[in-house]
């Protein structure tokens, strides 16, 4: 018993056949699921109230839009990537691999903080008027996400690199997916409905 | 086996505790420890959100009165107490004893596990729940001292600091209430993967307690609900701090917005809280009627369609907000058929206990009492679900009654009835069975004398949120005088009879019988290991062989199987 | 402990998954896609956008759920459990959308939103929706 003193035996079990993380990041992205789908149901209700929203969404920038989308499918591709060398056992490019898709995730934050710095000094801030204010809250959770995938990826890469808790690599990855998958409906949301 | 198992784990229980005290208790991560820390939690702010019932109850009954231990209410101390006390008593009380304590302590015990999966996350959602509990505190304290707009948070009164007066006391409070919910998305995870994954073998899916059912399906419904929240809360507190005007009609804005945000979590909320108490109450029932569980997979489904059916009910909280009026009709149906499984679950309910050979233990007594109480609470519902009858009602005492009569049964007769129950395993003592049922008697009937005579009022137009009724003479009849009177020293009346459950509590822990292992012989398997369990909660996790309401089985010497016995 | 040998067994059955398949195909395929929901705008037909914005965002979202996710490995539970989860913000949108949309009532009128800016429309007139 002492020897499972850190990990206790049931984390072992798989009663659903699944390993039990893959279903807790499962679960975790069934509740962010229903974050988001609040936060953009309700934009979407005023975006269809509102013609007024196209006019302001048209002075959003569609190219950072598209370029950061290019960013973060590609670093999804990465971490794709990491999850196969991870599978084939291979931690030290797995964890390289991770290293990559964190790159991909700085120069998104990095890109967004030079847009919206723009936009701010345009005259486009979170209090202009609900666009914006959901422009900027949407986006702004979904970097807070962002951030959030980032830091954990690196605490993941660092085990990973001695070839441990290489299950963890899948886990980020899936969690990685997910918030290019809700940057993939921002994007049309906020940049290209005009 | 039961026997063979009893001295091994006492050595192994002695081995834990070398620990040092606050390794053990406060920065453990076995399952156990970390339901004592929602419990007592739980219980601390159940007093403290009790003690404020006292305070604002006083003021209705004898306005302008000096309270004893409180002072002289001024309105925004009125306004303070009543949205804390809600708060409080759903978010720290219901919550954290009904779903986080009860769930931890019985699912891994239940499905025959030595601990949740992952117990490092499982200490983490208990130190944010703590954090969030300081931070409420702190709400208190600030300047302008603790927000004042009820616990629903409507803007204007939320998002505005010249309406609710309250300064930085309702960011704080915001805070505070996205706090708890990030510790229960941790849990809620924790809970519906252990149940899911951790399962002993042989436990089929119809052979888990209903108990932890109910936990586990509670807990999706809040994973499942509080999403919109959670952005309604960002959003809110943009309002507040950054100027944004997400609820502000004026400036592009929609204060019903918020309102649906806040009602998709919080009908199924009810829920949640509601479905712990019902599996507690399941559990009782079968063990001391002696018989199995009437329709186990009726109550199962019906649980789940609850769970589904309470996703389509929440806009029956807005019908005088000004909602569309077609949608009015649909959420009044869907409130009204809304009724139905629950009433199932009475019914089965009844026919468990109908020929059985029923003990009137305390835990019985108040399994009994949750559901006369819950009925009460249902039936009155009824009027309320019909948008007609609510125009009428709403704001009134009526709707206070009426979730009282759901929300005591639930939290504080469920929290007693498990608490009783599993009393013998969680400390190793039995409670005295006497001032148990005095106890449960003192609180049965003062509760009642403090919620019946509110309904009356409520019909007769006192207003909830009315601070002072001198100020309107028609509500300041003898009558309705009298009642609120009445109400008042009904709850001081009850909060008296809790402390003969505190007594029984302390003077059972210290000085209480031993208990034995399966003290009610009942089947589930958190009775075929040691009270209390040891780390690990068996030296040999089990292996299960049947259902769990396996009682009075034609041509057994027992009246009771255990999961786990082979033959 | 016996638990330990079955449990490590277990790991070899179920974490090894599926095959991987080529990802960068997949991500090629991405990215055309991308570039048709960009350009899709430039033709100026509002259908033609919202097809090539939202069909489009569909079409990824399934790639990535379905390819790099692996949804399809994962237990038919997940797939419900997502599904059920867009459910309910339908429910929510669908309950909540003729209140928020709603500019005006028998005894209200929404202001016109946003200050400063000149809204052709008076707020009242009730068809901003059919666009």
């Amino acid at each position: 018993m002492s020897a499972a003193a850190d990990r206790p035996i049931a984390t072992g079990r798989s009663a659903t056949g699944m390993p039990t993380g893959r279903l807790a990041v499962w679960w975790i992205i069934a509740s962010e699921i229903v974050i988001f789908g609040g936060l953009l149901g309700s934009y979407v209700m005023h975006r269809l109230a509102h013609d007024a929203f196209a006019e302001q969404a048209a002075h959003t920038n569609t190219w950072i839009g598209a370029f950061n989308t290019f960013v973060l499918l590609t670093s999804s591709l990465f971490a794709v990537q990491a999850h196969k060398a991870s599978d084939e056992g291979d931690g030290k490019k797995a964890a390289r691999l991770l290293y990559y898709t964190m790159a991909g995730g700085v120069i998104f934050l990095v890109v967004k903080a030079f847009e919206w710095t723009t936009e701010i000094q345009a005259g486009y801030t979170i209090a202009s008027n609900t666009f914006w204010s959901f422009y900027y809250t949407a986006a702004g959770i979904h970097a807070a996400h962002v951030i959030a995938g980032v830091i954990i990826m690196g605490i993941v890469a660092q085990t990973a690199k001695k070839n441990l808790e290489l299950q963890r690599v899948e886990l980020i990855g899936l969690y990685w997916h997910f918030v290019d998958v809700v940057w993939i409906f921002l994007f049309p949301l906020l940049y290209i409905a005009k | 086996m039961v026997v063979q198992h009893a001295d091994p784990a006492h050595e192994h229980g002695d081995h834990h505790a070398t620990q040092s005290w606050v390794k053990k208790y406060l920065l453990s991560t076995d399952h156990k420890i970390i339901c004592f820390q929602y419990m007592f939690t739980g219980m601390t702010l159940a007093i403290v959100a009790g003690f404020f019932s006292y305070v604002f109850r006083m003021q209705m009954a004898f306005p302008g009165m000096n309270v004893p231990g409180w002072g002289l209410v001024t309105p925004s101390d009125y306004n303070m107490l009543v949205t804390n006390h809600g708060a409080i008593m759903i978010f720290w009380v219901a919550m954290p004893v009904l779903i986080a304590a009860f769930g931890n302590y019985l699912i891994p015990l239940m499905i025959g596990a030595d601990d949740m999966v992952f117990p490092k996350i499982n200490r983490l959602s208990y130190q944010i729940f703590l954090l969030s509990v300081v931070v409420l505190f702190a709400s208190f304290f600030v300047d302008g001292g603790g927000f004042g707009g009820a616990w629903t948070m409507y803007p204007p009164l939320m998002a505005k600091a010249e309406y609710n007066l309250t300064g930085a006391g309702s960011s704080v409070f915001l805070l505070a209430v996205a706090l708890e919910f990030v510790a229960f998305l941790l849990g809620g995870i924790n809970f519906v993967t252990t149940a899911m994954n951790a399962r002993a073998p042989g436990m089929k899916l119809y052979d888990i307690p209903i108990v932890v059912w109910m936990i586990v399906i509670a807990s999706i419904l809040f994973m499942a609900s509080v999403g919109p929240l959670i952005a309604g809360a960002v959003m809110m507190l943009f309002d507040q701090q950054l100027g944004t005007a997400f609820f502000d009609p004026n400036r592009g804005g929609d204060p019903i917005l918020w309102q649906h945000l806040f009602w998709f979590f919080g009908h199924p909320e009810v829920y949640v809280v509601l479905l712990p108490a019902i599996g507690i109450v399941a559990e009782i029932i079968t063990v001391f009627s002696r018989k199995k569980l009437f329709a186990y997979k009726t109550v199962l489904n019906t649980a789940i369609g609850t769970g589904i059916l309470s996703f389509t009910v929440w806009a029956h909280h807005q019908f005088v907000a000004g909602i569309d009026p077609r949608m009015a009709n649909i959420f009044t149906v869907t409130t009204l058929i809304i009724s139905i499984p629950i009433a199932e679950m009475m019914f089965v309910y009844v026919a468990t206990l109908y020929g059985g050979s029923i003990t009137l233990s305390t835990p019985m007594l108040w399994a009994l009492g949750f559901i006369g109480t819950f009925l009460i609470g249902g039936v009155t519902g009824i009027f309320l679900g019909a948008s007609g009858a609510d125009i009428y009602l709403h704001d009134t005492y009526f709707v206070l009654a009426h979730f009282h009569y759901t929300f005591f049964p639930i939290a504080i007769i469920g929290t007693y009835a498990g608490l009783t129950f599993w009393f013998p395993k969680m400390f190793g003592k039995e409670m005295n069975e006497t001032l148990g049922k005095i106890h449960f008697w003192g609180t049965f009937i003062s509760f009642n004398c403090i919620f019946i005579p509110l309904f009356f009022t409520g019909m007769l137009g006192d207003h909830r949120r009315i601070f002072d009724y001198t100020n309107f003479p028609e509500l300041t009849t003898p009558m309705l005088e009298n009642l609120r009177a009445f109400a008042t020293l009904s709850l001081i009346v009850m909060l008296g009879f809790q402390l003969v459950f505190v007594y029984n509590f302390v003077t059972s822990l210290l000085w209480g019988k031993k208990a034995e292992i399966n003290p009610w012989r009942a089947n589930t398997l958190e009775w075929t290991t040691a009270s209390p369990p040891p780390h690990g909660n068996w030296p040999v996790l089990p292996t299960v062989y049947r259902g769990p309401y396996e009682y009075s089985v034609p041509g057994r010497k027992d009246d009771f199987w255990p999961q786990d016995a082979k033959g | 402990m016996a638990e330990h040998a079955s449990h490590d067994h277990a790991h070899e059955a179920h974490g090894a998954h599926a095959h991987h398949p080529n990802y960068v195909k997949i991500w090629a395929i991405l990215l055309v896609l991308l570039i048709i929901s960009v350009a899709g705008p430039f033709l100026g037909i509002q259908i033609v956008t919202l097809v090539t914005a939202f069909g489009i965002a569909i079409v990824k979202a399934y790639l990535v759920v379905k390819n790099f996710m692996h949804i399809d490995v994962a237990a038919k539970l997940v797939t419900y459990l997502i599904l059920t989860m867009l459910l309910f913000m339908l429910l929510f949108f669908a309950g909540a959308a003729p209140d928020v949309m709603e500019s005006h009532g028998s005894n209200w009128e929404k202001p016109s939103w946003i200050a400063g800016t000149a809204h052709p429309e008076a707020p009242a007139a009730g068809h901003e929706e059919s666009h």
